[in-house]
């Protein structure tokens, strides 16, 4: 067993945690996100042609009048993805693009994705997004309150407000796009971390009632060692498998992949740094875990 | 922890191999299929177009509400109710009334009403009123009345856009309604949807009307196919809803593609009786609002049998009599969401979703070998077992794998481990304080069942929310990582289990390492 002292570090942890989701907070109010068309509404279009620049297809564009026009290489040579603002909803726009683009490239072009989405389905997609989020926030704050006490439960949703903020605030600064599998990813981080915190937690409430002499610093200290390799471990398989999708699982899953990579590493610190120390915070000791035994049998 | 009846492991093994026998019948060949259930691959990986389709009821309401325009009038004529400045809005009638009260007593009078039919079982009226002023009502439809209105027409959309998408003759197509004003169609292996976008996007409504100068009814003033305008009567002498069939021809004379039809017995009677009386005068044939042609009637059509021409290309015949065939949308449909994958866009997907699964697989597999030797050995044949698990129950569910799907499983492999590594740890621990081995491995299972449920039931939760509000490939994602929690719990606590307790057992106490 390792015998790192935490605890130490809990005081600079916390400032590296607020500086980061100020900064993330910052970012996404007055950056923004980077929607994609599921939520943003328009057309994307994956082609793929050998021998054209990305300057031709912006020239056949711009002569099709189409507002803002996108234009950048996907994934290997050849590819291309075109994303076109539109507004309103428009059945005829996506031949005339593919014919436009058949008709004056030089080389063969073979549509290989064509996506569009109009403003209305979009807003409902980010709207069922957004539910889907703060849902399964609630969810595991409900299913923290129902196995452990309230400290437990707050502790470990803060946690996963940290995470999910500063997941997305990386993908503010970065410029990264926003899409549906984007959500998919936060929704799993939300799942991942919990699943890291319980596991620190359970040993946190298992020693509470172990050592009554120990505070709750070296408690969270002492469970926190315990469960590190596990937790360390755990981590780096789940990165391995992450990291093989990331490298070699082609562009689509690429943005998927990475929002997991980051949320795994910051709902791994989160647990170890976020939801213990916060323990502290609301004074935890073998006192709450009694009372709570009180409650349940009068 | 670690006895097991025989019963119990029996119970184990054939539940195990009950289901992971299912993964087998993903590799029958088509031809010869043994038993039908497969893991169906999503639109992104196999290729084809997912179409999100919504009417538009506006048009729809414009028009019922025009219907009801002669039975209120002549309710209140009938009643002697005097009426004037009666107006027809967009979606209401406005009217000014000598006697609003007498009218309260007609609208709203239960019995045989044919203005307001009142519907028992839903405790509703069809249409509404209020007053804007003492003298000035407003007709409109009610909240039932408008509910009424969109689900039959949404009910009949989607049937006659399955009779159109049949009649192409797409493989295994799904048309499902969603919500209370769209309609899912997804075209597996379908390259391009262009051709069943525009055949959905027209109602087809078509009209046999007369060239006239006659301001009876009213005219229209249209373009013909030719450029010549003309006055084409309101009065409809005959509708598409009569016609039976419809085929694309080649006219013998000047081999011209025209669309030949066959009218039904009140059809053919109404078409004869027309063309009787018109001999000379000429018949507009229109189609959503526009001349397809116009062409003179030289002699009564009483056969029921006629043809239409007006420039065709062969396509656009065989197109037309589709349409024909499958009868007139009552609302034009919009795409509102498109999404298509080309074939070798799916290819590519499956190559690199297979490839990235494969080289996790074997990182994982090499990384728990390193880390718990023969245990390691334990955890990774829970892993094979959980993934032919994994997909035994897909297979039985026959649900649909999708790329975030694919990415959902090789999650599920670097998670699963989790469960085993929170037990050896466990066990790590207990056997420092615990002088006998067996009771160790005993204690760390009993004593890491609680974090290993805790910690998956979380992510449990989270894939039934994104199962819930996700949509298309995410769902498959939220599948294969709900299933595979599920299965991850059985293959750590009874496989793994089990085979831990084989060694344990066999060692007899003596130095045991993990």
């Amino acid at each position: 067993m390792t015998n790192i002292n935490f605890s130490a570090k809990f005081k600079y942890a916390n400032i590296l945690s607020l500086a980061l989701f100020s900064i993330s907070i910052i970012f996404i109010t007055f950056k923004g996100l980077n929607y994609g068309i599921d939520f943003k509404g328009g057309t994307l279009i994956e082609l793929r042609s050998n021998n054209t620049e990305a300057s031709s297809i912006r020239d056949v564009l711009k002569n099709m009048n189409l507002g803002d026009v996108n234009v950048k290489k996907f994934g290997q040579k050849g590819d291309y993805l075109i994303k076109v603002e539109q507004t309103g909803d428009n059945n005829k726009l996506i031949p005339e693009i593919k014919k436009s683009l058949s008709d004056n490239l030089t080389s063969e072009v073979n549509f290989r994705r064509v996506e569009n989405v109009g403003p209305k389905v979009s807003a409902e997609l980010l709207q069922s997004g957004v539910i889907a989020i703060s849902l399964s926030l609630a969810a595991m704050l409900f299913y923290i309150w129902v196995r452990f006490e309230w400290q437990f439960s707050i502790g470990s949703i803060i946690a996963l407000f940290h995470d999910v903020i500063i997941t997305l605030g990386i993908f503010s600064i970065l410029s990264l796009e926003i899409n549906l599998s984007i959500i998919a990813a936060v929704l799993t981080i939300v799942g991942y971390s919990m699943n890291d915190t319980v596991v620190i937690y359970d040993r946190i409430r298992e020693n509470l009632g172990k050592y009554h002499r120990l505070n709750i610093s070296d408690i969270a200290n002492l469970s926190i060692n315990e469960t590190l390799a596990r937790t360390i471990i755990t981590s780096v398989t789940t990165l391995l498998a992450l990291l093989s999708i990331f490298i070699l699982g082609g562009e689509i899953l690429r943005g998927f992949s990475f929002a997991m990579i980051l949320g795994v590493l910051i709902g791994t610190y989160s647990s170890i740094f976020v939801a213990s120390p916060i323990l502290k915070t609301f004074k935890v000791s073998y006192k709450t875990l009694e009372k709570e035994e009180e409650k349940i049998v009068p | 922890m670690l006895n097991f009846s025989k019963i119990n492991v029996l119970i184990i093994y054939l539940l195990f191999f009950f289901i992971a026998i299912f993964s087998a019948l993903n590799l029958q060949k088509d031809e010869n299929k043994f038993f039908e259930k497969k893991i169906n691959l999503g639109l992104d990986l196999q290729g084809g177009s997912y179409l999100l389709l919504e009417i538009n009821s506006d048009n729809l309401i414009e028009e019922k509400i025009q219907s009801k325009v002669i039975p209120i009038k002549k309710l209140l004529k009938d009643n002697g109710i005097n009426y004037n400045n009666f107006k027809i809005n967009k979606n209401n009638l406005s009217l000014n009334l000598d006697n609003i009260d007498k009218f309260d007593l007609l609208f709203n009078s239960r019995k045989e009403n044919l203005v307001n039919p009142y519907i028992d079982n839903y405790r509703s009226y069809e249409l509404e009123y209020k007053k804007i002023s003492n003298k000035q009502i407003e007709i409109f439809f009610s909240k039932f009345g408008l509910l009424t209105i969109n689900n039959s027409a949404l009910k009949q959309s989607i049937e006659i856009v399955r009779r159109r998408i049949d009649d192409v003759g797409t493989k295994e197509p799904t048309i499902l309604q969603r919500g209370e004003k769209r309609i899912l169609v997804e075209l597996p292996g379908l390259k391009d949807p262009e051709r069943i976008k525009s055949l959905l996007g027209k109602t087809a409504q078509l009209n046999f009307r007369l060239v006239t100068d006659n301001n009876e009814f009213g005219t229209d003033k249209l373009i013909s196919e030719n450029g010549e305008k003309l006055n084409v009567s309101k009065r409809i002498i005959m509708s598409g809803e009569n016609l039976i069939d419809a085929q694309p021809n080649i006219n013998n004379q000047n081999n011209e593609p025209t669309v030949s039809f066959t009218l039904d017995r009140l059809g053919s009677q109404k078409f004869g009786r027309a063309t009787t009386d018109n001999v000379g005068k000429r018949l507009a044939i229109v189609l959503d609002g526009e001349i397809v042609s116009a062409p003179n009637i030289n002699e009564p059509i009483t056969s029921g049998n006629g043809m239409i021409s007006g420039n065709f290309t062969f396509q656009e015949a065989t197109d037309l009599s589709l349409l024909l065939r499958s009868g007139a949308l009552p609302t034009p449909l919009i795409v509102v969401e498109e999404r298509t994958v080309g074939p070798d866009l799916g290819e590519d997907s499956i190559k690199s979703g297979i490839t990235s699964l494969i080289v996790g697989f074997i990182l994982v597999i090499l990384f728990m070998l390193y880390k718990y030797k023969i245990f390691g050995l334990i955890a990774n044949t829970a892993l094979i077992a959980n993934l032919l698990m994994l997909t035994g129950v897909l297979t039985i569910l026959e649900a649909t794998l999708t790329l975030p799907g694919i990415a959902g499983i090789i999650l599920t492999v670097g998670m699963a481990v989790d469960a085993n590594v929170l037990i050896f740890e466990r066990i790590r621990e207990e056997l420092k304080t615990e002088k006998s081995v067996i009771h160790a491995f005993d204690s760390g299972y009993t004593r890491a069942k609680i974090t290993v449920l805790d910690a998956n039931i979380t992510t449990l939760i989270a894939a039934i929310i994104l199962f819930a509000f996700g949509s298309g490939p995410v769902k498959g994602f939220a599948i294969t990582l709900g299933i595979g929690i599920v299965t991850t719990l059985f293959t750590a606590y009874f496989l793994a289990r089990h085979l831990t307790s084989l060694i344990v057992l066999n060692a007899k106490n003596k130095d045991i390492k993990i």
